[in-house]
C-alpha cells in the first residue's frame, strides 16, 4: 500500500477533520457539566421510603435537566446536585419527587464546581512538561537515526499527531453537545489523557519501525523506507486498536448511563488515533524532509 | 571430530535443557503468585473453602487475609462535611475570591492523606459561604476531620486611621444599643457590630503563604515564626509595608491577634516575622500547621452527614459486565488471530488482572468509576505488547526460522518498541502524577501502574508461558503457532 505516496489525501482528510473541529467548537462550544461549571444543591428528606437512584433519575427524566447528581444521605435524605435552575424548575422537580406530605425539602443552594484555579494550573503545567519529555526522550531514542530527517522531528511530529487526535475528539464532542446535550465531564478529562498516552504509543511504533529499516538501508530512499515502515506496522496498529476498542464498544453499548460518553470519548480517540498514525504521522516526517530539502 | 561435534552438542543440549527447566520455574512462581493475587483480589473463595473444610476436619485453617477494594466517592459513598466561613472581615467583592483559597487550601490538606478523590465545592446558602468536603471511605474521616480542622487562618490587617476607629465604634455602640432595647437589627448592622474598629483586613492573607519556619531571635530565647510569601504575596506584603511605615500592622491567626509590630520600611522579598510569645512547642506546632496550607479565613465545622454511593448498584455491575464481556472479546479475538501465542498471551492477562488489582488493594488506590473504565481499557492496552511480539514472531516463522529461534528473535526485536512507547507513557504518568492534582493525579496512578504491569506481563510471563512449550510436543504443529 502507498501509503506515505498519497500523503496529499490523507493530509487533506485530516486537515478537514481539524477544520470541521475547529469550526464546530466557535459556533458550538463546548458544553461543561456542572463538575465545571458548578451549580444547584438540593436536599430532599423523603418521609416514608426513599427511592432509588434509579427512581429518581427516571422520575425526573423528561426535565431535562442534563446530568444530575443523586447522593442517598443518611437514611432518608438525598442530595441533588444540578445545573442552576430558576424557581419554575425548582418547583417543578419538587413535584415530581413527590407529594408535600411525602417529602421535605432540606435545603436548596448554589454549588461552585469540583475544580479549582490550582488544579486547572497544575494539570496545564503538568501536561506541557510532560510534552516536552516526551519530545527529549524520543530525539534521545531515535538518536541513530538524525539523518535525513533529525531525531527532533520524530518527537515534533508525533507531538503534531497528538494534537490532531485529541483536537478532533474535542471537536466531536462540541457537535455532540450540540445536537445531542451531550456534557464534557471530569472523567472526560481523563479520556483525553487517556488518548494521549495511546497516540504517542501509536507513533513510536511506527516511528520504531522506520529506525529499524533505516539503519538496515541507506536513507537516501528515505520515503520509500518510511512507507515500508508503515506497512509493516499495520498489523500491529489494527489489532492493537481493534481490542481496545472491543472492550471500549462493549462498555459503551453495555456499560453504565455515566461512563458511557466516557467510553464514547475514548472511541473516537482511538479511531482518530489510529488513522493518524498510519496515514498522517509517517507522512508528515517525510513532508518536513521534503520542505528542508527545497 | 566426531567425538568434539558430540560433546559439544551434548553442553548445548544440557545448557538447553537447563534454561528449559529454569523456566519451568518461573512458569511455576509466576502461577502461584497469580493464586495468591487472585486469593487477595476475592478471598470469599478461599474463606468459603475454609470454612467448609473447617466443618468437616478438625484443621481449623484461617480466612484469607481479607481487605477490601478502596472506593470512590462515586461507588461507595462516604462522609459529606459543610464548613461555615467567617466572612465578616472580607469586603463583598472579595468573597469569591477567598472562597476559592479556602477551597484550594483544604483540597491540598486532604490530598495530603493520599489519591482520595475527594469532592471540595465552595457553597453558598442565601448570604452564608460555606464549604462542603466530602470524603470517600470511612477509615481516616477522624483524622481527616482534625487536619482540616486544624487549619489555621492566617490575615494581615493595616491600622486604621484614629477617626475611622472612633466612627466604628460609636456605630457598634448604637446597634449595641438596639439590640438591647430588644429591636430588631439589620443584616447590614450585624456585620458591622462584628468588625474590627482598630484594623482594616487588608488582601493579604493566609492563601499567598509559601511556607513558615521556625527561628530565634538575637537574645536566643524568644522563639519566633518567619512566614515566606509567594510571589503574588511577596508583592502584596511590599505594598502593604510601603503603604503603612510608621503605622502598626496586626497578624491574625483564626480570628484573633497574636501580634502587631510596627512597620520601620518597605520590606520586599515576602519575609514576615511573628513574634509572638511563643513556647518552643507552640511556635513548632504552629510553623507544622502553616505549612500544611493557611486559609485566608476562618472556618467552622457545622454538619457532618454520611452519604451513598451516587452511581448506585445497579450501574455499577452493567459496567463491570460490559467489561468482563469485553474482556472475553479480547480473548476469543486473540485466540482466532494469533493461536496458541494468543491463548498464552489471554492467560499472561487473566494474570496481569490478578496482579493489578491485587497492587490496587494493597497500596490503596481509591477506584471511582472512571478509574475501573481505566482499568478496563489498560486491558485491551495490555495485548499490545503482546501483538508487537506476534507479529515480529509470525515475521520470523515466515521467514523459515524455527519456532524457539523465532521466538527469541520476536521478543528480541519487539523489545525497543515496546520499552519506548511504555517508557513514553510512564514518564507521562510520572509528571501527571507528581505536578497534578485530584482526578488527574489519581488517573496516572492506575495507568501507571497498569503500564509497568503490562509490560512484566507481555515480557516475563507471555514469554515464560510460550518458552515453556517450546521445545516441547507442540512444537512441531506449525499450524497451532500460525503460519
Amino acid at each position: 500500500m502507498n501509503i506515505v505516496g498519497h500523503r496529499k489525501i490523507y493530509f487533506a482528510i485530516s486537515i478537514l477533520l481539524f477544520l470541521a473541529s475547529l469550526v464546530a467548537l466557535i459556533l458550538w462550544g463546548l458544553k461543561f457539566s456542572i463538575d465545571f461549571t458548578g451549580g444547584s444543591l438540593l436536599e430532599v428528606e423523603f418521609l416514608k421510603e426513599r427511592p432509588s437512584n434509579q427512581i429518581i433519575t427516571e422520575w425526573l427524566a423528561d426535565l431535562n435537566l442534563g446530568q444530575v447528581n443523586i447522593q442517598p444521605v443518611e437514611d432518608k435524605g438525598v442530595i441533588l446536585r444540578l445545573k442552576d435552575i430558576d424557581e419554575n424548575t425548582h418547583q417543578g422537580i419538587l413535584e415530581k419527587l413527590g407529594r408535600p406530605d411525602e417529602i421535605k425539602e432540606v435545603s436548596f443552594e448554589s454549588v461552585g464546581s469540583l475544580i479549582g484555579n490550582e488544579l486547572k494550573r497544575k494539570t496545564i503545567w503538568a501536561i506541557i512538561i510532560a510534552l516536552i519529555a516526551i519530545i527529549l526522550y524520543i530525539a534521545w531514542a531515535f538518536r541513530k537515526v538524525s539523518k535525513p530527517v533529525s531525531s527532533w522531528q520524530y518527537g515534533l511530529m508525533a507531538t503534531v499527531s497528538l494534537f490532531h487526535d485529541v483536537f478532533i475528539t474535542v471537536g466531536a464532542f462540541a457537535v455532540l453537545g450540540h445536537f445531542r446535550g451531550v456534557e464534557i465531564d471530569l472523567p472526560f478529562i481523563a479520556a483525553l489523557l487517556t488518548i494521549v498516552g495511546f497516540s504517542v504509543n501509536n507513533s513510536i511504533v511506527v516511528f520504531d519501525r522506520a529506525r529499524e529499516n533505516l539503519l538496515k538501508t541507506r536513507w537516501d530512499k528515505f520515503e520509500e523506507v518510511i512507507n515500508q515502515s508503515i506497512n509493516q506496522s499495520l498489523g500491529r496498529c489494527i489489532n492493537t486498536s481493534l481490542t481496545v476498542l472491543f472492550t471500549l464498544l462493549m462498555i459503551f453499548f453495555f456499560g453504565g448511563q455515566s461512563i458511557k460518553y466516557f467510553a464514547l470519548a475514548l472511541i473516537i480517540g482511538v479511531v482518530i488515533g489510529t488513522f493518524g498514525a498510519i496515514f498522517v504521522a509517517g507522512s508528515l516526517v517525510v513532508a518536513w524532509q521534503k520542505f528542508r530539502q527545497r | 571430530m566426531g567425538i568434539f561435534t558430540k560433546s559439544i552438542n551434548d553442553k548445548k543440549e544440557r545448557f538447553e535443557k537447563r534454561g528449559s527447566r529454569r523456566n519451568r520455574w518461573i512458569v511455576l512462581a509466576i502461577i502461584l503468585i497469580a493464586v495468591l493475587a487472585g486469593l487477595l483480589d476475592y478471598p470469599v473463595v478461599w474463606n468459603k473453602a475454609a470454612d467448609w473444610l473447617n466443618q468437616k476436619t478438625p484443621l481449623g485453617l484461617p480466612h484469607f487475609f481479607g481487605r477490601p477494594f478502596r472506593l470512590g466517592l462515586d461507588l461507595q459513598g462516604g462522609t459529606h462535611l459543610v464548613y461555615q466561613a467567617d466572612l465578616s472581615n472580607i469586603e463583598a467583592k472579595d468573597y469569591n475570591d477567598s472562597m476559592q483559597g479556602v477551597r484550594d487550601v483544604i483540597e491540598r490538606r486532604i490530598n495530603i492523606f493520599g489519591v482520595t478523590e475527594p469532592v471540595v465545592q465552595v457553597n453558598k446558602a442565601g448570604s452564608n459561604y460555606r464549604l462542603i468536603v466530602e470524603l470517600a471511605g470511612i477509615k481516616d474521616i477522624h483524622q481527616a476531620i482534625e487536619m482540616i480542622g486544624q487549619t489555621p487562618a492566617l490575615d494581615f490587617r493595616e491600622e486604621r486611621a484614629a477617626s475611622e476607629t472612633e466612627t466604628i465604634l460609636a456605630d457598634q455602640k448604637q446597634i449595641k444599643e438596639k439590640f438591647d432595647q430588644g429591636l430588631s437589627v439589620s443584616e447590614d448592622e450585624q456585620r458591622r457590630l462584628l468588625e474590627d474598629p482598630y484594623f482594616r483586613p487588608t488582601a493579604l492573607t493566609g492563601r499567598f503563604l509559601k511556607g513558615a519556619e521556625l527561628s530565634f531571635d538575637q537574645s536566643g530565647y524568644q522563639t519566633q515564626v518567619n512566614l515566606q510569601f509567594n510571589d503574588e504575596g511577596s508583592k502584596l506584603f511590599e505594598d502593604l509595608t510601603k503603604n503603612n511605615v510608621g503605622k502598626r500592622l496586626a497578624i491574625y491567626l483564626d480570628g484573633v491577634p497574636i501580634s502587631a509590630p510596627q512597620v520601620q520600611e518597605a520590606i520586599a522579598g515576602g519575609r514576615a516575622q511573628i513574634t509572638g510569645n511563643f513556647s518552643l512547642q507552640e511556635a513548632k506546632d504552629l510553623v507544622q500547621r502553616l505549612n500544611a496550607g493557611a486559609l485566608p479565613v476562618p472556618i467552622t465545622l457545622i454538619s457532618q452527614q454520611t452519604v451513598g454511593a451516587s452511581l448506585g448498584q445497579i450501574s455499577l455491575n452493567q459496567s463491570l459486565r460490559a467489561g468482563l464481556w469485553g474482556f472475553l472479546l479480547v480473548l476469543i479475538f486473540m485466540l482466532i488471530y494469533y493461536r496458541l501465542p494468543g491463548l498464552m498471551a489471554g492467560l499472561a492477562l487473566l494474570v496481569y488482572i490478578a496482579l493489578l488489582l491485587a497492587i490496587f488493594k494493597l497500596i490503596p488506590v481509591t477506584l471511582t468509576l472512571a478509574g475501573i473504565a481505566g482499568f478496563i481499557l489498560s486491558i485491551g492496552m495490555a495485548v499490545d505488547a503482546n501483538v508487537l511480539i506476534f507479529e515480529r514472531l509470525k515475521e520470523e516463522l515466515r521467514a523459515g526460522r524455527p519456532l524457539s529461534g523465532g521466538l527469541e528473535e520476536g521478543f528480541r526485536r519487539a523489545w525497543p518498541a515496546i520499552r519506548d512507547s511504555n517508557l513514553t507513557t510512564i514518564i507521562t504518568c510520572l509528571i501527571l502524577y507528581f505536578i497534578a492534582t485530584g482526578l488527574v493525579k489519581g488517573f496516572a496512578l492506575t495507568l501507571g501502574i497498569g503500564v509497568l504491569l503490562s509490560m512484566f506481563s507481555a515480557i516475563i510471563v507471555t514469554r515464560a508461558f510460550l518458552r515453556g512449550l517450546a521445545g516441547g510436543k507442540l512444537e512441531g504443529w506449525r499450524k497451532v503457532w500460525g503460519k
